[in-house]
């Protein structure tokens, strides 16, 4: 019976029925009637109606008192809200080079056959729905999926069938979860396990230390000095760009305003990256730590952690960590019997957009609004989180910092080279015998990562995801370090037989699809990015259309607006540069071959006309 | 923005500036167009279509959302720069329906005058082909998005100068539209003398009954070519 009342509650018929409305509400009230917690809001609405309808939009601008098309204008952003009803089971397969690379194909179209879903809609019962998503973090255990919020990793097509068959077996509905709380049913598969896969822990980020000895470390030095010691242990930022760490604080804590947050972006979207995953699982007590320290540096006392929406099943283990920090005094107010020392720590689930990993995007996004990145000047540690001086950084990022406090920054400094000091995590996933997490110190070369990983035979890498480059074997001689090869840590490693062009079309694919929109030449070109590369995959380009292609990819990488333009012309550019040969290989020796075959062109009429054309070069 | 005068140069000719100006009102004030679209004056600045983009103390970023600092160095009327420029005006052509023999707004669209101005002959870039909704549900404007170039100039008018947040976008990516509070154009608080309705730089958003009244070769880019009102103004020659 409750089952019964459930299902109709979870309708959510076009025109908002007023039980809804005040269900609505109820959640609106939950968040205090803040505009700015529209995420959580909606994410709430979502969890319980399976989507968020146009009545929905509505009651919430309502509730609010804001009006439908700014909530319209967040909701159709996110890729893990959908206007329409998704199957009672939604599963989203993590779609990359690697997953496919591990069987993901198949994988997919075993889930097709079983539940009756053809990809990309909802089976006719409206049971299954079964979709490719954006890379969900789990490059070392793919193929991998989510389903509804709950990942499963490993997958092969026996397990699909045996997925669907157990989640039909299951209880025809339940009650709308605990917003958050991952469903039942799907947490109870054997598949829904995600291994940490830690291969090589490092002298830095994996050592055992106290929860706390960081934090206590840093109640003897005055603000000014922690942050001296982290310019000294001349730490930089994990997640790829590389600004120093220390520096960003200093302009943060001299920005005038009425309060400093602090922001941790555990928004770990980058294809092939998956170590802060296993950071939060393994050793978020350091991470905490080092925001706990950063507070105590920039006066900040309010921090959040914005953690990817695909990341959602760590909600409820963090929470834990918190709740016990909280207990121990390392959190809350008079932080270690520090009188004044008062820090907290705020969760924000993402939902599904990998350029809200950009740092403006985040806070936009932690604000309730779509995840466009903002222009700069002002920089976020001016004006940042509800236009307040802000820092971001970087999960890892946060973890050295813990680390600089109980060991010192000589010690920190020691490891790695000048430019690049301390350790790195790097995810290595594809075609290698021990995919997993490793703690490299800066410098190592490619060709010393590729033995440790077991992949002596690797015929190119992708190093730092899609927006990074694609190195060739002349190239494994460099070194891992902000000064040479950067990495925010994902390696991607392929073996012989593998395309460069097939999987810069993946990654171009990816480009288009998390494009935020907001500029034209990142949000057209990405497009237009895609058709060209297409045309010469399809062997009916010639040199004109890849000097073309080349001239569109310098100016989409010039004039965007954000990182996530400046770099999605990377996975052609960077294989344009290191494997001409894979290019030269695929052209036509004409002058001009146009993009759509005859065929193609007529397809539409034939299909109209219901006929065919007659070949009039065979006889009849 | 307070009266503390600020030199910068443009292209090698040094100009005054106020402090808090940006660098395209700075050099509006100055009599140097810089191309842009999305920008317009009355409104805040968005940064969507980048066309503004200059080379500023070395980096390259638009005009219009960069505050003008003392000895700031601006490369703007660069053959570099334009070419760029002229690249997003073909993106944005081919990403919509723009047929300019047939629209009303040709002539008087900022768009197409950008394409005469940085001497677009014609796409080089495929076209997309997009499905787009056109709303004609409103007495006196009717909304076609088959010519939205995603620029928000009405989102920003109706939300800062009429008070009313009639349109938004939805949707991400190549999957943008423009979309409006209430299910139609129609439906909405939308009225004609709104200033979201007079800021639409290209043929989207349109008074109906007042189509192709003016004949051909009396429209303001018929004249002279876009931009020409602000060199007028100019108050240091040109080098």
């Amino acid at each position: 019976m409750m089952g019964t009342g459930a299902r109709e509650l979870r309708e959510d018929p076009a025109a908002a029925r007023p039980e809804d409305a005040v269900l609505i509400d109820r959640i609106v009230a939950e968040f205090g009637r803040d505009r700015t917690r529209l995420m959580d809001i909606v994410q709430a609405v979502q969890h319980r109606w399976g989507r968020v309808s146009a009545a929905s939009v509505r009651a919430i601008a309502q509730s609010l008192g804001i009006h439908a098309v700014e909530v319209e204008d967040m909701v159709s952003f996110y890729s893990f809200f959908s206007r329409e009803r998704k199957g009672r089971f939604h599963v989203r397969l993590s779609k990359t080079p690697v997953s496919l690379m591990k069987g993901a194909a198949k994988v997919a179209q075993a889930f097709a056959a079983a539940s009756g879903a053809a990809i990309g809609t909802a089976s006719p019962d409206g049971e299954f729905t079964i979709e490719w998503t954006s890379d969900i973090g789990m490059a070392d255990q793919e193929p991998s999926a989510l389903i509804n919020g709950t990942v499963v990793t490993a997958l092969s097509p026996s397990d699909a069938r045996s997925i669907i068959a157990a989640l039909r077996a299951a209880p025809a509905d339940v009650d709308p979860p605990v917003f958050r709380a991952p469903d039942p049913r799907v947490a109870a598969l054997p598949q829904a396990r995600v291994a940490s896969h830690i291969m090589k822990a490092g002298p830095i980020i994996f050592q055992r230390r106290r929860r706390g000895d960081g934090v206590r470390a840093a109640l003897g030095l005055s603000p000014e000095s922690i942050i001296q010691e982290i310019i000294k242990a001349k730490l930089r930022g994990r997640g790829g760009a590389g600004f120093p760490t220390g520096l960003k604080w200093k302009f943060c804590r001299k920005s005038p305003g009425q309060q400093h947050y602090l922001i941790c972006n555990a928004d770990e979207g980058e294809p092939g990256t998956f170590k802060d995953r296993v950071l939060l699982t393994e050793a978020p007590d350091v991470v905490f730590d080092g925001m706990t320290i950063a507070a105590n540096a920039l006066g900040a006392q309010s921090g959040l952690v914005y953690l990817r929406g695909e990341y959602a099943y760590l909600w409820k283990t963090l929470q834990t960590v918190l709740e016990n920090r909280r207990r121990l005094g390392l959190l809350g107010s008079n932080i270690c019997g520090c009188e004044g020392f008062d820090f907290d720590v705020r969760i924000q689930l993402g939902a599904g957009a990998y350029v809200c990993g950009e740092e403006s995007a985040l806070i936009e996004s932690l604000e309730g609004k779509r995840g466009a990145p903002r222009d700069r000047p002002p920089f976020p540690t001016e004006r940042g989180y509800l236009q307040q001086p802000t820092a971001v950084d970087n999960v890892e990022s946060f973890a050295c910092v813990a680390r600089i406090m109980e060991n010192g920054s000589d010690w920190f400094a020691s490891f790695g080279t000048r430019e690049s000091t301390g350790t790195k995590l790097l995810s290595v996933s594809g075609d290698c015998a021990h995919p997993g997490i490793y703690e490299v110190p800066f410098g190592i070369t490619v060709n010393e990562l590729l033995d440790q990983v077991g992949a002596a035979d690797a015929e190119f890498v992708q190093m730092a995801g899609p927006s990074g480059q694609c190195v060739a074997p002349k190239d494994f001689g460099r070194r891992i370090a902000y000064e040479d090869l950067a990495t925010g840590g994902s390696v991607m490693v392929f073996g012989p037989g593998r395309d460069v062009l097939e999987v810069a079309s993946l990654f171009t694919e990816f480009f288009i699809h998390e494009s935020c929109g907001w500029c034209a030449p990142c949000r057209v070109g990405t497009t237009l990015l895609g058709r060209g590369l297409d045309k010469i995959l399809k062997h009916r380009g010639t040199l004109e259309d890849v000097t073309a292609l080349e001239e569109l990819a310098n100016t989409v990488t010039r004039m965007s607006r954000c990182g996530l333009g400046q770099t999605a012309a990377n996975p052609i550019l960077t294989t344009m540069r290191n494997f001409p040969q894979v290019y030269e290989a695929r052209l036509l020796p004409y002058q001009f071959v146009p993009a759509v075959t005859l065929e193609e062109a007529l397809a539409v009429a034939v299909k109209v006309q219901g006929r065919e054309p007659v070949d009039e070069t065979e006889p009849v | 923005m307070s009266d503390a005068r600020i030199s910068l140069t443009v292209d090698g000719t040094q100009i005054q500036a106020l402090e808090g100006q940006s660098v395209i009102q700075a050099c509006d004030a100055a009599g140097v167009y810089v191309p842009r679209l999305c920008y317009h004056p009355d409104l805040p600045p968005a940064g969507h279509c980048r066309v503004c983009s200059c080379r500023i103390n070395g980096r390259i970023n638009s005009a219009c959302v960069t505050p003008v600092s003392q000895g700031m160095v601006v490369e703007n009327d660069t053959p570099a720069l334009n070419s760029d420029r002229r690249v997003i005006i073909e993106m944005l052509f081919v990403e919509g329906y723009h047929l300019c023999p047939t629209c009303e707004k040709s002539g008087d669209c900022e768009l197409q005058a950008l394409g005469y101005r940085l001497g677009m002959a014609a796409p080089t870039l495929p076209y997309l082909w997009p499905q787009r909704e056109l709303d004609a549900t409103h007495p006196e404007i009717v909304l076609d998005r088959n010519r939205c170039i995603l620029c928000s100039r009405c989102i920003r008018a109706s939300r800062y100068e009429d008070g009313k947040s009639v349109f938004g976008f939805e949707g991400r990516g190549i999957h943008m539209r423009l979309t409006v509070d209430g299910s139609a154009l129609g439906d909405t608080a939308m009225a004609a003398a709104d200033k979201a309705a007079h800021v639409c730089p290209v043929g989207c958003i349109l008074i109906k009954r007042t189509g192709f009244r003016t004949p051909s070769g009396h429209h303001r880019f018929d004249k002279a070519p876009i931009g020409s009102d602000i060199e007028a103004v100019r108050s240091v020659p040109k080098t």
